[in-house]
């Protein structure tokens, strides 16, 4: 039997850069496995690495796999799963942490599976018992109605973590580590799927996960025109964004790339103001880091009034354009 | 070609009950008893892909629920909707089974089964939110799988899948068989006609215990599981809202406004 040692973070890449949930993967990782007093490393595998090994060993990662190979470039279940088969079998990792992200969501359990080990997605707070060493591994349930505790003796033990749950460290560029090239021969003949076409949708003005304030619509906002225009109008006015529930964005309102919650978008700006949102636990789940949150809602009995710091209850139409006047001269006088 | 299709449906406490209806006693969670259950929101979306093929191009859609005590007429839906058959995985072993336990049991019932083209998944349940069973029964079988779709049509043995990826969408092509999880952006469940009412209230559903699928009630449920629960709990929730009130509401919306700027929120 292999002996299972050491943390590993699978890292992700965006726009040319680590992944803000793999800076946050490794914060966290570094935490454990000075715990154990074991190493931390980190698999980045992509068409081109670069020199984003070492942005990785800045970030806390002493050890950095890099796979390079051209089937890499755009993210694939079956050739990615045999890179992340191959490196955990040959260096046993003791813990394996990935991000609940687009990615981590659709390999995690794939891999878990093939592995014949258990797996905790969707992670807010992941510590070491001091007894066994196992990785005790605490996860929302029930829509966010309540948190889970799980922990697990089979090796290696996996988890995602969702993204803001963990702080990155500082970024320190004299650290020292130690990068290493590894091989992969991915066999196209086990790559099941094929890729016809891969269509973004940009969204325009700022990013909802970079905004400071978000102005998100409910339900109850009735429609997609408010939210190009009264909606829009106080996001614009606080150089914020506009976001959504989940019906919004199914009914298709707005693009599904603005649905804020548990199997939308994580945010946490400084001010989110919730129009006509009812504050499902499950929406919450997307905005609860937020600093302060604010609700316009008819009803008085409506759940984001658990959750709001400051709210108004009255229908919208006639709340908002009000609030948005008054914003407006306070902020010019 | 019609296709043969199975779709996995859980059986969970609704998850659009006030927040204040969750309670946790003992490790576990229970709602008011006036809550009734319901088929997973994300396994609606899946039944619903499934019917929108069997529009399309013929088919046979069965489905399947593991858990203990189903509620009939909350389970019996699927039928009501345009399922053709119902098997329950039904029995006290299945109970508490983590998302190793529940994939193996369906893996093993779907082999039972024999003949399917797609299986259908929810993206996540609507109690563990775990996001696990539809890739592990995936990977039991040996077969591919693509998540998270909002648009599934199948064309001469083939299937195109539109799934969703962070801004934006990907347009995916697989052979049968494959698994697909279904997100809510496919589009709600459509009603039960009066007549699927009145056949589904006839139809019996299927009742698989265990050993019906080859499995000891060691390799279920609690006693299945590869993780441990080791503790359920509700963490307190913080501070209470100021309301800001007005004479009408646009006044209020104007007080609000000021409020924010004393409390240098601007
Ligand atoms: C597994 C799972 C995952 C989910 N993931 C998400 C997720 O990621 N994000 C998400 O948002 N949801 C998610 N949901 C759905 C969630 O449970 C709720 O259904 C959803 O959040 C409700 O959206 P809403 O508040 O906009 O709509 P509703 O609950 O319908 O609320 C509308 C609100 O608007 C108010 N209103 C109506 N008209 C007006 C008016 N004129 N002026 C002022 N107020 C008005 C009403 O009082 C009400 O409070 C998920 C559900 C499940 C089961
Ligand atoms: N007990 C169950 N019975 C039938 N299907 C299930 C069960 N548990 C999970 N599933 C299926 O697997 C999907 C993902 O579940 P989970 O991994 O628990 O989030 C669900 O949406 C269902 O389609």
């Amino acid at each position: 039997m292999a002996e299972y040692k050491g943390i590993l973070v699978f890292g992700e890449l965006a726009d040319g850069k680590l992944a803000s949930i793999t800076t946050e993967l490794l914060g966290c990782g570094r935490k454990l496995a000075d715990e154990l007093k074991e190493g931390l490393s980190c698999l980045l595998a992509s068409d081109a690495v670069g020199n984003l090994s070492k942005e990785a060993i800045a970030f806390g990662a002493g050890k950095v796999y890099v796979v390079e190979h051209p089937l890499l470039k755009e993210y694939q279940a079956d050739s990615y799963m045999q890179v992340a088969e191959k490196l955990v079998k040959e260096i046993s990792p003791r813990a394996i942490l990935m991000g609940q992200t687009s990615l981590g969501r659709d390999l995690a359990p794939r891999l878990a599976f093939r592995l014949g080990t258990s797996l905790t997605t969707d992670c807010l707070n992941l510590s070491i018992d001091p007894a066994t060493k196992l990785l005790v591994q605490t996860k929302p349930v029930y829509g966010g109605n309540a948190q889970a505790v799980f922990i697990s003796k089979l090796m290696p033990q996996m988890v995602t973590v969702r993204s803001k749950a963990m702080s990155p460290l500082e970024r320190d560029g004299s650290k020292k580590g130690e990068v290493i090239p590894t091989k992969v021969d991915i066999d196209t003949s086990k790559v099941r799927t094929k890729i016809l076409e891969t269509v973004k949708e940009e969204a325009v003005g700022i990013k909802l996960e970079d905004a400071r304030v978000i102005v998100c619509g409910g339900r109850g906002v009735g429609g997609s025109e408010p939210f190009r225009t009264t909606l829009k109008e106080l996001a614009d006015l606080l150089h914020g964004a506009v976001g959504a529930s989940r019906p919004p964005a199914d009914n298709g309102w707005v693009p599904e790339a603005v649905h804020i919650g548990l199997t939308g978008k994580i945010v946490a700006p400084d001010i989110y103001i919730a129009v006509a949102v009812s504050g499902a636990s499950q929406h919450i789940a997307g905005c609860s880091g937020s600093k302060h949150i604010i609700a316009i809602n008819k009803d008085p009995e409506a759940n984001i009034f658990r959750e709001a710091e400051f709210g108004v209850v009255g229908k919208y139409e006639e709340v908002l354009p009000a609030f948005t006047k008054k914003l407006k001269e306070l902020l010019a006088g | 070609m019609p296709v043969n299709m199975i779709v996995c449906c859980k059986q969970v406490p609704d998850p659009e009950a006030p927040p204040s209806a969750f309670k946790v006693v003992n490790n576990k969670m229970t709602l008011p008893p006036d809550i009734k259950p319901v088929i997973g929101q994300y396994e609606e979306f899946a039944l619903e892909a499934a019917l929108k093929i069997k529009d399309a191009a013929g088919g046979k859609i069965t489905v399947i629920a593991l858990g203990n005590n189903f509620v009939r007429d909350v389970i019996k839906k699927a039928l009501a909707v345009g399922a053709d058959e119902l098997v329950l995985l039904e029995d006290g072993a299945f109970e508490d089974g983590d998302s190793w336990a529940i994939a193996n049991a369906l893996a093993m019932a779907i082999r039972k089964i024999g003949a399917y083209d797609i299986i259908f998944c929810g993206r996540q349940s609507s109690d563990w939110d775990a996001g696990q069973v539809g890739l592990g029964i995936a990977e039991l079988l040996g077969i591919p799988a693509v998540t998270l779709a909002r648009k599934v049509q199948v064309t001469d043995g083939k299937v195109k899948v539109e799934r969703v990826i962070p801004d934006g969408y990907q347009v995916v092509e697989v052979a049968f068989p494959v698994l697909i999880t279904v997100t809510s952006e496919l589009g709600a469940l459509r009603y039960a006609a009066l007549k699927g009412i009145m056949a589904a209230a006839k139809k019996q559903p299927i009742v698989w215990k265990p050993a019906d699928i080859g499995l000891e009630a060691s390799q279920v449920g609690a006693v299945g599981r590869r993780s441990k629960l080791e503790k359920l709990f509700q963490p307190v929730k913080k501070g209470k809202c100021e309301i800001i009130g007005g004479e009408t509401p646009a006044e209020a919306g104007a007080n609000l406004a000021v409020r924010l700027k004393e409390a240098k929120l601007l």
